[in-house]
């Protein structure tokens, strides 16, 4: 899934200070699971947003909606009866969510309410890590299982470099080396064989590199 | 390694038989160079080639290439290195042909520290390519005259390829596979990152040498003189990769107050004395980064003077 | 400043919390009038927006009351409560108001006396940053 952080709460008043009425929409999909932009967050945020308000002795009124998915037009055409009633919105989506909703709503102004960090998943309750940077060309069949270009710091396709260190990144000990647990795992599996094998540099072209991607599928084209 | 590759000192040296000896020059934080011509004349007459680092620990220095043309300039022969880090492979493969054309002769290929070590850690970083896959690009520049895209080289480059092995990382038994790797991939000579735990080290270069590569490339073993037990304990908890034994910090206390200077050259002397004898190894990489002026007094120490004219 | 009397909520779980209070009261103790107590059947039932809510009505400050961490009637509940102050306190630090005006305390079953002791110090407190509302 997406994992996104919250927004520091300075940061966010900083962004709608000129608005006196707020909708923050969340978002029922990856947001959720991981607690920044779900229906509960959303909640929390509205009520942080008014406590700020009355604080300043400010006349702000929040509204408060959390859609299916950001991610989708027939859901944000939801919101085309109440976004006439507000003069900003705080999309607490991933950061399809803003896009969508300044398209759509060209005349609303839309601000991101989280910073929409990676593709991972929950390694232990509370904890998400990255797994997937969306290169566009998979081959984790070829590392025991693991993403190289996505846990090494340096995406490495022949690694591991020189400054791995107790199966850590060079970079931080909360990191670990892919690498380690790659060669370790391939070892066990009887694999040396491949582990030699020299990869050849990767293509980048499906990757973000290469330009904004589009994915269709033909059949559900009309 | 019969035929010159690239007819650079440093393999005209190894391939003569000769115990080699390279040294180590960073470039200035600056266009100073003065100090860099400086430093350099210090390792003069004492090395077959000079290491010259590329924005290492990803600190921005003078380029590699000027500087290891200011070098060429002052009479010493360069080993130019790249890193993966800052260049993906059209940098990567221009800058081949452009050193190459301006005389330099030995290419060190690395994956470099992350830009997270430097002083711009919030530059992007490329890795376009591994340090494995350059010198695979190198190889295949060199050997076949073709760009990574398989396309025609119009003049190939002819550079004597290094590459950097690291005995003490993790995980230990894959380290003597990787090496054989890059020497696969096309690794001319190898050079260690610096040794204090000579028992694993022996370890290492028996498998190395089990494993036939020492017949198929040359390898030099890193020294770094330990100037002080306060550098002793930094490099054990504050580098990575580096294996630094309590035996050898206690006897850089030992020495007393004022003495352990003396005593980490003694060791790494005693190290060269038995890199010379130790089976697989060509040749001894001296690392003394910022303390270029102690080469000559090393080098005459360790028995390498006066070197070899081939 | 003297006249000013924070508005404080108090969430106070069903078992220590509740059970201090009821020997408080035999003891005669009276929690001052201002401190208005919300019985809830564990502290890990409270949520962070039902934390956040007294502020949006005007409350000055809100503590949480609950058992001791090790002898919770649902072993974490009071854990999770102690965690969701803290993001409370966060949540206020960026706001620019002082976190002091929220936390929580751990009692035990049979002490009258730290419930209303609680309450006191949570007022004092309170009372010497004044109200939130400074407008």
């Amino acid at each position: 899934m997406i994992v996104a952080e919250s927004k520091p709460i300075k940061e966010l008043l900083e962004m709608v200070k000129d608005f006196k009425k707020i909708l923050v929409v969340g978002c029922k999909g990856c947001v959720t699971v991981c607690n920044v932009g779900g229906a509960k967050e959303v909640a929390i945020l509205a009520s942080t947003i008014r406590i700020s308000g009355k604080k300043e002795g400010l006349d702000v009124v929040v509204g408060e909606h959390t859609l299916e998915r950001q991610c989708d037009p027939e859901y944000i055409n939801e919101l085309k009866d109440v976004i006439g009633d507000y003069d900003a919105v705080i999309s607490i989506a991933c950061g399809v969510g803003p896009q969508f909703l300044s398209e759509r709503y060209p005349d609303t102004r839309v601000f991101p309410g989280v910073n929409t960090k990676f593709m991972g998943g929950a390694v232990e309750h509370g904890v998400w890590s990255e797994r997937c940077a969306g290169c566009g060309t998979c081959v984790v069949h070829n590392f025991g299982g693991l993403c190289p270009i996505a846990r090494c710091s340096k995406s490495l396709l022949n690694g591991p470099c020189g400054g791995s260190s107790n199966g850590k990144c060079e970079i931080s000990k909360d990191v670990d080396c892919v690498w380690d647990l790659i060669v370790t795992k391939m070892m066990e599996q009887d694999r040396l064989d491949e582990l030699i094998e020299f990869q050849a540099p990767k293509n980048w072209t499906t990757a973000r590199d290469g330009g904004p991607r589009k994915m269709i599928r033909e059949e559900l084209v009309k | 390694m019969s035929e010159h590759k690239a007819g650079s000192n440093l393999e005209k040296v190894l391939s003569a038989g000769h115990f080699a000896f390279t040294g180590e020059c960073g470039p200035p934080q600056g266009a100073n160079v003065p100090h860099l011509i400086e430093k350099a004349n210090h390792l003069k007459g004492c090395v077959d080639a000079v290491n010259v680092t590329d924005n290492q620990t990803a600190v921005v220095r003078m380029s590699s290439w000027a500087a290891s043309l200011i070098l060429m300039e002052q009479g010493l022969e360069p080993n130019f290195q790249m890193v993966c880090r800052d260049r993906n492979r059209l940098a990567i493969q221009s800058d081949i042909l452009g050193v190459y054309s301006m005389g330099i002769r030995n290419m060190l290929c690395l994956s470099g520290d992350h830009q997270s070590f430097g002083n711009h850690p919030e530059s992007k970083n490329v890795f376009d390519i591994d340090s494995m896959q350059l010198i695979h690009t190198v190889k295949t520049m060199r050997d076949d005259g073709k760009f990574m895209n398989g396309s025609d080289v119009d003049v190939a480059p002819k550079l004597f390829i290094g590459a950097a092995s690291n005995p003490f990382a993790e995980p230990f038994d894959f380290r003597v596979y990787r090496l054989a790797k890059k020497i696969s991939a096309g690794a001319d000579f190898i050079q260690t990152q610096c040794i204090y735990n000579m028992g694993k080290f022996r370890e290492f270069m028996k498998r190395a040498v089990d494993m036939g590569l020492h017949e198929k490339c040359y390898i030099l073993a890193g020294v770094t003189p330990m100037k002080s037990v306060g550098m002793a304990l930094y490099m054990s908890k504050q580098v990575p990769g580096m294996d630094v034994p309590q035996s050898l910090i206690k006897r850089l206390r030992g020495a007393g107050t004022g003495n352990a200077t003396e005593e980490g050259i003694k060791f790494a002397l005693e190290q060269i004395e038995e890199f010379k004898e130790m089976e697989g190894i060509a040749g001894v990489h001296l690392m003394a980064i910022e303390w270029e002026h102690k080469v000559p007094e090393i080098s005459e120490r360790a028995g390498m003077l006066p070197r070899p004219i081939v | 400043m003297d006249d000013f009397k924070p508005q404080i909520v108090a969430f106070c779980c069903a078992n220590c919390a509740s059970s201090a209070a009821n020997v408080s009261h035999d003891m005669k103790k009276v929690l001052p009038d201002n401190i208005k107590v919300i019985q809830v059947p564990c502290t890990g039932r409270i949520e962070t927006l039902h934390l956040l809510k007294p502020f949006e009505e005007g409350a000055d400050g809100v503590y949480v009351a609950g058992c001791q961490a090790d002898s919770c009637r649902y072993i974490s509940g009071i854990t999770k409560a102690a965690k969701r102050v803290a993001q409370v306190k966060g949540i206020l630090e960026g706001l620019s108001i002082e976190p002091e005006r929220i936390d929580v305390f751990h009692l035990s079953a049979g002490k009258g006396q730290e419930f209303v002791e609680v309450a006191d110090r949570m007022v004092n407190t309170v009372k010497g940053l004044g109200p939130v509302l400074t407008a």
